[in-house]
């Protein structure tokens, strides 16, 4: 017979428990080593660098122009506000600006990608609190989300559609006519998922004062983005610190009460309807203003249009010269950031005076967020975790970069 | 672009921070539009506790530690903090030099944020930082050696991996190039030619 006596004397309750790295709830490659007591969490310990590719370091080594696609494999579910962030870091040391409807574009589609990365986080984290229905809701949007990126770039995900100095290719009409269509039938299917979630009293009790988020939380943790705004701060790089056009156009900061993992849904889901505003007034703008240059004209950091290119020996030359060297940027450094889905995604870019970053720092929102996993769900039970988890939008392109 | 404003803000903001820390500041500047204060490694703590409870810094709010490699400096590393102050809406930038072995003092008494971003530059460049709770490789691959955002690390990597279909399992071995890696000189001597072609000054006259 085994001695079984050893057993007794250890402390049952106690245990180590291994979350992931294929775990469903774990939003992509994330390995936790959970401390549990019964079935209190204790700590928390986060392994990530599972999807590392060396983005930082790839691009030390490509041109400014070909390490922009690399952007868009950060945050897979908002891949062109990741684009946006490496183009003004650029356009800033190069002292450009893009035209306005290249402007406008951007602004379009970044709030069409906060909608995306929205739509996929608000989906999983019902999902993970057990409700079926409503990501595939949600998809169904998403879907008609990424037709409308691929009618743009030609791509549904990995656009590749920001340039330095403006957006690779105007839009056509067709497109903006479809796209302020779907704007107005929009906001009704938010209104479904609502009538499922909103009052539900299991969604409810999943998450109601569950990772409480406190101010001092915010700073000590370095949050950004919902994380903040959830706990009643209106926070907003687009009107705290306006980039773009966003300085002229119209729409509220919703803001949560208590910072738990409800009041960062119901904020997530107010942000997609004022999103949806900002949209409809971009592609108003468009229609008022009507056609213009969408990447800026006559610089060296965008290509000359092909209709040039079959007349002029300089626009030849000049197109070579671009796609093969690239374009060089001043030497300097600066730090841009935008307002992602996620929160403040910046870049800080170290430029030599060659046509290829000395040092490019990506600031992942989600990186501090996840890194406050131990402090968030100490305390709380392990069925809390996953939704905590939910409720931080982490996504794992953009924290193991 | 920040107007002329914004600008002179920063600048105050710089001779704030210089005159009440001189034995931290080094030196400051504002370049388009930012704000960076270069300190001294040893007092790094106290700056960066000075620039988040001084009421008119109040950069709470931290963003951001990351390394950088200057191999032909003699102290080759630069550690960069970014912070934010949500309250008076502005960034600061303080940058420390390193080298490879002097430990930077770990700012993770002054936010634990601190914490992942000092454990990434220490698993990208080696910066050691001084009183840092918990300083292990964080992105790599358990048991890396190495450092790879060094600019002598090369960029294919030491090692690949990859799974061994008759020993059942993932197998490390040395890099074995196909075709050696381009990485073409691009720096053209086009752009090193002056602005003045001879005999351009006789049409000028003319």
């Amino acid at each position: 017979m085994a001695d079984t006596a050893h057993i007794s004397d250890m402390d049952d309750r106690k245990f180590t428990l291994n979350f992931g790295p294929q775990h469903p709830a774990a939003h992509g490659v994330l390995r936790m080593i959970l401390d549990l007591d019964g079935e209190i969490v204790t700590r928390v310990d986060p392994h990530i660098g599972l999807l590392h590719r060396g983005t930082e370091k790839l691009l030390e080594y490509k041109t400014f122009l070909q390490g922009m696609p690399y952007f868009d494999r950060l945050d897979y579910c908002a891949p062109m506000n990741q684009e946006h962030a490496w183009c003004l870091a650029i356009e800033k040391l190069v002292g450009i600006a893009p035209p306005r409807r290249g402007s406008l574009i951007r602004v379009l589609y970044s709030e069409l990608g906060r909608i995306m990365s929205h739509l996929l986080n608000i989906g999983s984290q019902i999902l993970d609190v057990g409700a079926l229905t409503p990501i595939t809701w949600a998809f169904e949007e998403r879907e008609k989300l990424c037709v409308f990126y691929e009618r743009a770039s030609g791509s549904r995900m990995h656009a590749a559609f920001f340039r330095p100095g403006g957006v690779h290719q105007d839009l056509p009409q067709a497109l903006l006519d479809d796209l302020s269509e779907w704007c107005e039938q929009f906001p009704g299917k938010l209104d479904q998922i609502e009538s499922l979630v909103t009052e539900n009293r299991i969604f409810k009790q999943r998450n109601v004062d569950i990772g409480l988020v406190d101010e001092k939380t915010i700073m000590d943790w370095g949050f950004s983005g919902v994380m903040v705004r959830g706990s009643g701060f209106a926070w907003d790089l687009r009107r705290a610190q306006p980039y773009e056009c966003y300085s002229e156009l119209e729409f509220h900061i919703p803001v949560g009460r208590n910072g738990d993992n409800y009041d960062r849904y119901v904020c997530r889901m107010v942000e997609m309807r004022e999103s949806v505003k900002i949209m409809q007034q971009c592609i108003e703008l468009m229609n008022k203003e009507g056609p213009g240059p969408v990447l800026l004209p006559g610089s060296k950091v965008s290509p000359p249009r092909r209709g040039e290119m079959k007349n002029s020996m300089e626009a030849l030359i000049h197109h070579f010269k671009l796609y093969t060297e690239g374009f060089h940027v001043p030497a300097g450094e600066c730090y841009a950031a935008i307002e992602a889905p996620k929160g403040e995604f910046g870049v800080y870019l170290v430029a030599d005076g060659t046509n290829r970053p000395y040092r490019a720092k990506i600031r992942a929102p989600g990186y501090p967020h996840l890194q406050a996993m131990d402090h968030l769900s100490k305390g709380h039970m392990l069925a809390d975790v996953s939704a905590i988890l939910g409720s931080l939008d982490i996504v794992f392109g953009e924290i193991d970069r | 672009m920040l107007d002329q404003d914004a600008i002179d803000a920063l600048k105050d903001l710089g001779e704030h921070i210089a005159a009440a820390r001189p034995d931290a500041v080094k030196s400051w500047h504002v370049k388009t539009g930012e704000l960076t204060v270069f300190a001294e490694r040893d007092h790094i703590v106290n700056l960066l506790r000075f620039l988040r409870e001084d009421p008119q810094c109040n950069f709470e709010t931290f963003i951001d530690i990351c390394g950088a490699d200057y191999p032909d400096r003699s102290e080759r590393f630069d550690v960069v903090y970014h912070l934010l102050s949500m309250r008076m809406n502005h960034r600061v930038r303080v940058r420390v030099a390193t080298d490879e072995d002097t430990a930077v003092p770990s700012a993770t008494a002054v936010w634990p944020a601190a914490n992942w971003f000092e454990r990434e530059a220490f698993d990208m460049y080696g910066i050691q930082f001084a009183d840092h709770p918990d300083l292990r490789r964080i992105l790599t691959d358990y048991g890396f050696e190495g450092y790879p955002l060094r600019k002598d690390f090369p960029l294919t990597g030491y090692y690949e991996v990859r799974y061994d279909d008759l020993e059942k399992r993932v197998v490390y071995e040395p890099v074995q190039l196909v075709q050696e890696y381009r990485n073409f000189d691009f720096l053209s001597p086009w752009e090193g030619m002056t602005s003045v072609i001879p005999g351009d000054e006789k049409a000028q006259e003319s």
